[in-house]
């Protein structure tokens, strides 16, 4: 079976060859990527989003509160995420006032599905960049020269942890239907808190399913992740991207305004406050109306033009400050610098995760952002677990405002969402959305800016164009 | 399929699935449920027997992975052992090893070799507008292959199709109001195009595993199964939600619940759709049997052939 085929004869040294892969597979969605090999190093890129649904055209004119369901339909993954920015923005135009238990449910669910969403991402998704699966479909076919460097023993145990991660994701799954109903596409978030009192039955329930969970993180993936960078140490080197981030911030922790995982901008080397003022979204490269182009998401309308000459995605280019920015785990630990886990520390020789510094900034970097943020998330879970108090309120119930805008800002596994609501004679007028992978897989600007993947694809090393396995690595450290 | 037989013959001690375990599956996960209505012995068979190596080609249109997510959370049988022990997922773009031209090739390789024996397993809805453009698969020989194109191309030489899910049996979502993209559900597409593979709708957003497993069992050993009237079996969407509900004795004597967080009462009054609605969640249940829509909120009605349009709003009053 042949791998990737070159569009060109693979050609001299100093020729350029172009490649590309499509579908990108083990990511949410349509993905295609074109790269520019010279001299076995990426030279230039594009990546396509290869899908358009229209959820910003089916909102309008709908009751308000379908859209907690509907846009959790934007991705199967991560619905809990887009449940949660919406009832935010639908919350912020409603003025609702969370109780504290409905706030808790809400980080119950929400977390419970990061766990569920890191641990998948890991071992289902990305692990086989790493270690070959059993000699069956769907693990076979694969790349002839697929770069797996590790010992048949590490392999080994790898495939044992991936059989044994469905069951924990399951497991996931099951504490997020505890409290949200069911698992994908859960019922219990809506504006005005969450509808499912929990019981000290239901608690008692998903503290069971944690624990299981909770010990799979801490002894099998956190340490699997640090294991498998050993034998692809040069993968903490490669994929830097424009290192600039952000992170609107998930998990508050009390009506103020604390998050868990913490808010911020970290731009050109320096950090900044958030400002949602500074977000826009550029269409020049996208199959969008030029005409909708440079608009923050409040004066953003969806226009598509599927035949634009000069574009090659479905996926608009939001910039913050006017730059690419990534989000994503990496922008979220890098804003909250938490203390790395134990094998963290005794494994990169580092406290914590800024000291890592430009190794951060890379394809393995990525990774263990991802894991020590699921162990972060792990801790949090087990404290909101004791501080739900069965039986009391979690829903405000409020009427439907005749005309109202509102803001939801959060982040999904994968990176900074937000949604932005406009209510007018008590229906939607206009609802935006800019969820994660819009931040990372978007092409370039009306600047001529690359997108956030674009940018960190440069570089990467592709020795071999007919299986350029470094190029999904790279892809799929973001978790698309 | 050139050692079927064999296959056939190994199948019982390869996949160890149990009878026991398959009978969960097409009863209802939940405890306590009777098996009088659906207990059929050759379901049974079907796991025992005759599935290795079935290719199964699961191919994704305007969705959102839900119903591959879904799928990963089967525990009668576990998917572990539906992956590596009862079907050949040779083309999942969610789980799959292979990318690009190897997985387009091997997608095609597949449907080839094994014509009329394999099946096409649909996600997602089909946009036709603009020529398929509002949905690329992938590409193959450096062109682009839409949606539209993989179904035209591989819906007359598959066996059988599963349209999995309210997208690819009805549109669901991406067909609502307002979309421009011409989204289709597989059997709409293929009455349009002429294409005569028999269908089953799996719809619901997303389906249940055991709907998905079950069925693709039932399709494998003794055909299509017993459909209704919107080609979905009745073995999972004979019932309805409102009729079979645990709290219509509530409904009956008019404890109707008050608020969404309210733990008592019908939920009629707040939207639900249960009494429009035809499957079996409410014995069933989700996630292990531990949860379900009506009682954590309300049914949306996602399983119908006019989600969401036909049951927005979802919540009520207004």
């Amino acid at each position: 079976m042949a791998g990737c085929k070159p569009q060109a004869e693979p050609a001299s040294a100093g020729k350029t060859i172009k490649i590309s892969i499509d579908p990108v597979t083990r990511v949410e969605g349509h993905l295609k990527a074109q790269v520019t090999v010279k001299n076995g190093v990426v030279v230039d890129a594009r990546v396509s989003g290869g899908m358009y649904r229209g959820f910003e055209q089916i909102l309008k004119g709908r009751d308000p509160r379908d859209a907690t369901q509907i846009t959790q339909r934007i991705c199967g993954v991560c619905p809990t995420a887009h449940a949660t920015a919406s009832a935010l923005a639908l919350d912020d135009a409603f003025g609702v006032e969370l109780t504290d238990n409905g706030r808790i449910a809400r980080n119950l669910i929400l977390g419970a599905n990061y766990l569920q969403s890191h641990i998948l991402h890991f071992y289902h998704l990305a692990a086989l960049d790493y270690v070959n699966g059993p000699d069956t479909a769907p693990f076979i076919p694969r790349y002839k020269n697929n770069d797996i460097r590790v010992s048949k023993k590490i392999n080994d145990v790898a495939v044992e942890q991936y059989l044994e991660a469905l069951e924990m994701r399951r497991i996931c799954h099951e504490m997020v239907a505890l409290l949200g109903g069911k698992m994908p596409h859960v019922q219990g978030i809506v504006v005005g808190g969450a509808t499912e009192i929990p019981t000290r039955e239901a608690l008692n329930a998903y503290a069971l399913r944690f624990k299981k969970v909770k010990e799979f993180i801490l002894n099998k993936y956190v340490p699997i992740v640090y294991l498998l960078a050993g034998p692809y140490g040069d993968l903490f080197k490669t994929g830097v991207g424009h290192k600039n981030l952000v992170s609107w911030g998930a998990f508050p922790l009390d009506s103020k305004g604390n998050t868990l995982l913490k808010a911020g901008v970290y731009t050109d080397g320096k950090d900044y406050d958030v400002d949602p003022a500074m977000i826009k979204e550029y269409v020049k490269y996208s199959w969008f109306d030029d005409s909708t182009t440079g608009l923050h998401p409040s004066r953003g309308t969806t226009k598509p033009d599927a035949n634009k000459s000069g574009a090659y995605s479905f996926i608009k280019a939001p910039r913050y400050n006017g730059k690419p920015h990534e989000g994503g785990p990496l922008a979220r630990m890098w804003a909250g610098n938490p203390e790395l886990s134990k094998v963290g520390r005794d494994t990169l020789g580092v406290k914590k995760f800024r000291e890592i510094g430009d190794a951060g900034f890379s394809i393995l970097g990525r990774h263990v952002a991802r894991a020590e943020e699921t162990a972060l998330v792990a801790m949090a879970v087990e404290e909101w677990i004791t501080q739900a108090v069965p039986g009391k309120e979690t829903f405000v119930p409020m009427p439907i405002p005749k005309n109202a805008e509102g803001l939801g800002m959060t982040e999904a596994p994968r990176g900074s969402l937000l949604h932005y609501v406009d209510i007018k004679d008590s229906v939607i007028s206009n609802y935006q959305i800019i969820s994660a992978t819009i931040w990372n897989a978007n092409p370039r600007d009306d600047m001529g800016q690359s997108g956030p993947i674009e940018e960190a694809l440069i570089g990467i090393p592709v020795p071999d164009v007919e299986n350029p396995v470094n190029v999904g690595r790279l892809i799929r450290s973001y978790d698309p | 399929m050139k050692d079927e037989q064999q296959l056939l013959e190994n199948q019982q001690e390869e996949t160890g699935v149990s009878r026991r375990s398959f009978l969960k599956t097409v009863t209802g996960t939940a405890a306590g449920i009777g098996i009088s209505q659906v207990l059929n012995p050759a379901l049974i068979y079907a796991l025992e027997k005759g599935l290795k190596k079935h290719p199964v080609l699961w191919i994704q249109g305007q969705g959102c992975t839900g119903c591959s997510v879904t799928l990963l959370n089967s525990t009668s049988p576990p998917i572990a052992d539906i992956l590596l022990k009862i079907i050949s997922l040779q083309f999942n773009p969610t789980v799959q090893v292979s990318e690009g031209e190897m997985a387009m090739e091997n997608l095609y390789g597949i449907a080839e070799e094994y014509e009329g024996r394999f099946s096409l397993v649909v996600e997602g809805a089909i946009p036709v507008a603009e020529n398929g453009k509002y949905c690329i698969v992938g590409e193959m020989d450096h062109k682009e292959i839409s949606m539209v194109d993989v179904m035209k191309q591989l819906g007359p030489k598959a066996g059988s199709v599963l349209a999995v899910g309210t997208c690819a049996a009805y549109g669901g979502i991406p067909a609502a109001q307002g979309n421009i993209t011409g989204a289709t559900g597989v059997m709409d597409f293929f009455k349009a195009e002429g294409i005569k593979t028999p269908v089953v709708n799996i719809p619901g957003c997303p389906p249940h595993p055991d709907w998905i497993v079950g069925s693709l069992v039932y399709l494998l050993k003794d055909g299509i199964p017993k459909l209704d009237g919107v080609g979905r079996p009745t073995l999972f969407y004979g019932e309805n939600i409102h009729d079979n509900c645990p709290r219509v004795p509530m409904y009956d004597e008019g404890e109707l619940s008050n608020t969404l967080s309210d733990p008592k009462g019908c939920r009629v009054d707040l939207g639900c759709k249960g009494p429009e609605t035809y499957a079996d969640c409410y014995k069933r249940k989700w996630n292990g049997g531990l949860n379900w829509c009506v009682d954590n909120a309300v049914c949306i009605g996602c399983v119908e052939p006019h989600f969401p349009d036909g049951v927005s709003p979802f919540y009520e009053p207004a």
